[in-house]
Parts: C-alpha cells; sequence; structure tokens
C-alpha cells in the first residue's frame, strides 16, 4: 500500500500538468480544467491503492477527468453553452489531437506555458501560474513560496484566472514570427522563479520547480538554445548550493566557498548543456551566462579561473543586454585577470548609474577593490555605504565581517 | 469576441491626434480593419482588470503590460470596436494602430451578457 502511494504521488507530480493542459486544450476552459484534474486525482487515490496504479496513468486519468467534466457539463447547461461557444472558437486553431487507445496523454504543455507566461498577464502572476498550472503545485504552497498569505495568493490567481477568461488569452502556441518576442518571456518566468528561491536560502523548492519547469520545456523544445541554455546556467548556479551559505544563511563569497561541496553531477550535466545552448547559431544571454557559470565551477579555485576568457563572455553578455548590473559584474572579472586599479577605473564608470543607486553589491564591490590596493578608509567607507543599502540580515552579517577585515587590516 | 481599442493620445496633444501619424496612417488602418470583416462598433467595456496596455516604442517594438490602474493625463483620443477570435489577434491590431506609435492602445473585451 506505501509502494502504491508512493507511486501514486511520483505519477501525480509528472502527469498533473500534462493532464491539466490536455483538459484545457480539450475544453478551453482553465477552470473546468482545473475542476476535473482534481478529480480525477481524488479517484486515483481512491481507486489506485485497491487495483493497483493502471498500465497507462495518464490515460486512465485522461478518461476520469473527461468524464467528470460531462457530468459537470449536464448538471450546469449555461456553462456548456458557453464552453461550446468557446470551442467552436478553439478548433479554429486547428483539430483536439485525439487521444489513442493505450497511448498516453498528448502534450499540450506549450500551449499552457505560452498562456501562463502571457504579456498580459502581471509579472508576477505568470510566476504564480505557471508554479500552479505546470508544477503542479497547490495555491497554498504557491503562497509559502513567494510568502504572501494563502489568501492574498489565492486572490491573485482568481483575478489571473479572470483575466485569461473574460479577456479570452488564448491558449495556443504563438506563430513562428511571434517567438523572438514570446519565448524569453516564458524563460524569464522561469528565471524570475528560480532567482526567488535563490534569494532566500530556505526556499530550495523554489529553485529545484524553476529547473523541473526547464526540463519539461526542454523535452518540449529540444531545437530551441536558450532553453538549453537556461538549464545549463541554473543547474550551474544551484550546484553551488550546499556551499553558498554558512551558518545563519550568512551568504560565502565565491572564493571563499568550499568547492568539495559543489554538486558534481549537476555541474556535469551543466556543463554538457553550454556547448548545446552556444552552438548552431548566435548565443542568447542565458547561454552566455552558463559559460561564465561553467568557468567558475570548473576551476579549482579562483587563481585557476580562467578571468581572461570570463572577461570576453561578459564582453558578448553586455552587448546581448546592455546593464550596468553586467558591467558591474564585468569590472570585478576585469579587477581578477588586469588587477584592483584596472577594475576599480570601470567600476568608478559606472558611478551615478541610476540604476546602481541603492544596490548594495555596487559599493561593495568598490570596497573589495578599494581594500585590495590598500586605500582601507575608502574601503571601509564604501562598506559602511553598502551595510546602509543591504535589504536583508544575512547580507548585512557579510558585509560587518568585511568590515571588520578592512579594519583590522588598517590598524 | 469583441474588444475595444482604446486609443489613448499622450495629453501634449490634446486632440487625439498622435503626433508624427498623419491622417493617411489612420485612412489606410481603417480600410484594414473594415476590409478584414472585424469592424463593429460601441459597446459596453466589462472589468477593469481584464485590460491590457500595448505600447510601441521608437525601434517598433511592442509593449504590453497589464492595467491601466493609476491616474494618468492620458486622454482617449478615439476608439474602435472589433470582433476578432481572441486576445492576441485583438493585440495585433492594437499594435497596427497608428495611435500606439506615439500614445498607447488599451484593449478591452466588451462584456457578453448573452453567455
Amino acid at each position: 500500500m506505501g509502494e502504491v502511494a508512493a507511486g501514486v504521488e511520483a505519477v501525480f507530480r509528472e502527469e498533473r500538468g500534462r493532464l491539466l493542459a490536455a483538459l484545457v486544450r480539450r475544453f478551453g476552459d482553465l477552470d473546468l480544467a482545473e475542476e476535473v484534474t482534481s478529480e480525477a486525482i481524488e479517484a486515483a487515490l481512491v481507486h489506485w491503492p485497491a487495483t493497483g496504479v493502471p498500465p497507462v496513468p495518464g490515460a486512465w486519468l485522461m478518461t476520469t477527468a473527461r468524464r467528470k467534466a460531462v457530468d459537470r457539463l449536464r448538471r450546469d447547461q449555461a456553462y456548456a453553452a458557453r464552453l461550446a461557444i468557446l470551442q467552436v472558437e478553439a478548433d479554429r486553431a486547428g483539430p483536439v489531437p485525439a487521444v489513442e487507445p493505450g497511448d498516453d496523454l498528448p502534450d499540450e504543455r506549450l500551449r499552457l506555458f505560452f498562456t501562463c507566461a502571457h504579456p498580459a498577464l502581471a509579472a508576477e502572476d505568470r510566476a504564480a501560474l505557471t508554479l500552479r498550472c505546470l508544477a503542479g503545485l497547490t495555491t497554498a504552497e504557491v503562497a509559502r513560496a513567494f510568502l504572501v498569505p494563502a489568501e492574498t495568493m489565492a486572490k491573485r490567481i482568481t483575478r489571473a484566472k479572470k483575466k485569461i477568461r473574460e479577456a479570452r488569452i488564448p491558449f495556443r502556441v504563438p506563430d513562428a514570427d511571434e517567438w523572438p518576442e514570446r519565448l524569453p518571456g516564458i524563460l524569464q518566468v522561469i528565471y524570475s522563479i528560480f532567482t526567488e528561491g535563490y534569494a532566500a536560502v530556505r526556499r530550495v523548492d523554489l529553485a529545484e520547480e524553476a529547473i523541473r519547469l526547464t526540463r519539461i520545456l526542454r523535452r518540449l523544445l529540444p531545437a530551441e538554445r536558450e532553453v538549453a541554455g537556461l538549464l545549463a546556467l541554473m543547474l550551474l548556479s544551484h550546484a553551488r548550493r550546499a556551499a553558498r551559505t554558512g551558518p545563519d544563511d550568512v551568504p560565502v563569497l565565491l572564493e571563499e566557498q568550499d568547492r568539495s561541496r559543489w554538486d558534481r553531477c549537476l555541474i556535469e550535466e551543466g556543463c554538457a548543456l553550454v556547448p548545446v545552448a552556444l552552438t548552431g547559431g548566435p548565443p542568447g544571454p542565458y547561454g552566455v551566462q552558463a559559460a561564465i557559470a561553467a568557468l567558475h565551477d570548473e576551476a579549482p579555485d579562483v587563481a585557476g579561473t580562467d578571468w581572461p576568457q570570463i572577461v570576453a563572455l561578459y564582453d558578448v553578455l553586455l552587448a546581448l543586454t546592455p546593464s550596468p548590473v553586467v558591467a558591474l559584474n564585468r569590472a570585478a572579472a576585469v579587477a581578477m585577470r588586469d588587477g584592483p586599479a584596472a577594475g576599480l577605473v570601470l567600476l568608478d564608470e559606472l558611478a551615478g548609474e541610476p540604476l546602481l543607486r541603492g544596490y548594495h553589491p555596487y559599493p561593495a564591490a568598490r570596497a573589495d577593490l578599494l581594500h585590495r590596493l590598500g586605500r582601507p578608509a575608502e574601503a571601509a567607507a564604501a562598506c559602511r555605504e553598502a551595510l546602509g543599502l543591504a535589504g536583508t540580515e544575512p547580507e548585512r552579517a557579510l558585509l560587518r565581517r568585511r568590515l571588520r577585515r578592512i579594519e583590522q587590516a588598517d590598524a | 469576441m469583441k474588444y475595444m481599442l482604446l486609443i489613448i493620445a499622450n495629453a501634449a496633444d490634446g486632440d487625439g491626434q498622435a503626433a508624427g501619424c498623419t491622417p493617411e496612417d489612420w485612412m489606410a488602418y481603417d480600410k484594414q480593419v473594415r476590409d478584414a470583416g472585424i469592424f463593429v462598433s460601441g459597446e459596453s467595456l466589462a472589468d477593469l482588470v481584464t485590460a491590457t496596455t500595448v505600447r510601441v516604442g521608437p525601434d517598433g517594438r511592442r509593449t504590453v503590460t497589464d492595467g491601466p490602474f493609476a491616474e494618468t493625463r492620458e486622454v482617449l483620443g478615439g476608439f474602435y470596436v472589433i470582433d476578432v477570435p481572441d486576445l492576441d489577434a485583438a493585440l495585433d491590431w492594437a499594435a497596427r494602430c497608428p495611435g500606439a506609435r506615439d500614445g498607447s492602445i488599451v484593449v478591452r473585451p466588451v462584456a457578453d451578457f448573452a453567455g
């Protein structure tokens, strides 16, 4: 029984999103699809422990869900009439692929990815919907992940679904000419989920959900190099999770991390994806960032890191996505290649950038270079400036430690 | 499905005519809407939360955002009601509207009380 229950859980983790997407495609309505997806899963929880997991669980769930939907539509004629109109419109977009007997579900998740990441939805709603519909998280789980009350998240999701329904955001894969505009939208939603998990140390879940979502997307779009790039970037960053923080969640700088604690399996998988992301066309920003992460992950230590190559990659990244934050990271890499004085010149050129005002890593990077140049008074001042801007207690703890080190060197 | 395209001009150009758009641009667009067989008329509007905003920058790139919810000093210069299959089609027509280049177009589904 315990074994079957575990099997049931595993099936649902994998099949929930697929089932939901197939039902949305079938009925053109997210609410109905969610309702009958849950009912089908409840039915499975009742039947499967007694009968065992069926040979094609996805098809079993789909058949059950469709039967529940037909019941629901019989009970509510007005709803059925509205859905019929929707379905006529949906059918114009192409025939519904048939589910062959004995075959598993058709995979319609790509449509659902595009709907959940639609630019007409608010950015925060896109991440919540993607987690709910494609990662299969409950509303309560999504709320916990974003540290908001469950009612707040429920309202947000209801509002987003109302917009999809009433403004009729379509469940469709955009035409090829729209891809350059729309695919980055999906990747951005997933990456925002990842960085949200990355920022708050204890919420590893979100980073792993983001990786799982990207794995799904990669199976759906094996030829899209930026999907490979995003997956590589996240794997190569996530590989350092065990070494990235010390006691009390205080962040550990890259140069001080215990590299023996980095996850070699993830590094290997990520590194293998980098050439996939970077060959066969012009590089994309995720592929380039993944290549930078791979150089860090493969280096034995800071001194043995290929800084000339990292600077060259930052040059490419800066051309692709000009931003002062990228320029700041590039300056730090130049400081490693050419020495702190060269890095400081570049950092000082960024002074007055509106986007860096209030961004604590900027004065923190200046503090580091001034310290290495033997200018302790200026280093301490920059470090105090960073302390005043840092948003979280672990970040401030790290800066206080660096400030003490600067002051000790001065004494 | 019917959508109202609210053509919002910048306050600086209060007559609703977007600067940089000639009457010929508007006439060409109007002809396109009619020739496509999607032209309807005015209707009442659905809940504000269903609204979406499109802006087209000087480089021709389109930005689509949720809203508007903040007070603005922008002026409604005119509108279209069109009948198209879904929001993506409506956004495409909005992006082609000359008013999107200098001002913006708010796309709002028309409330359907029949369904």
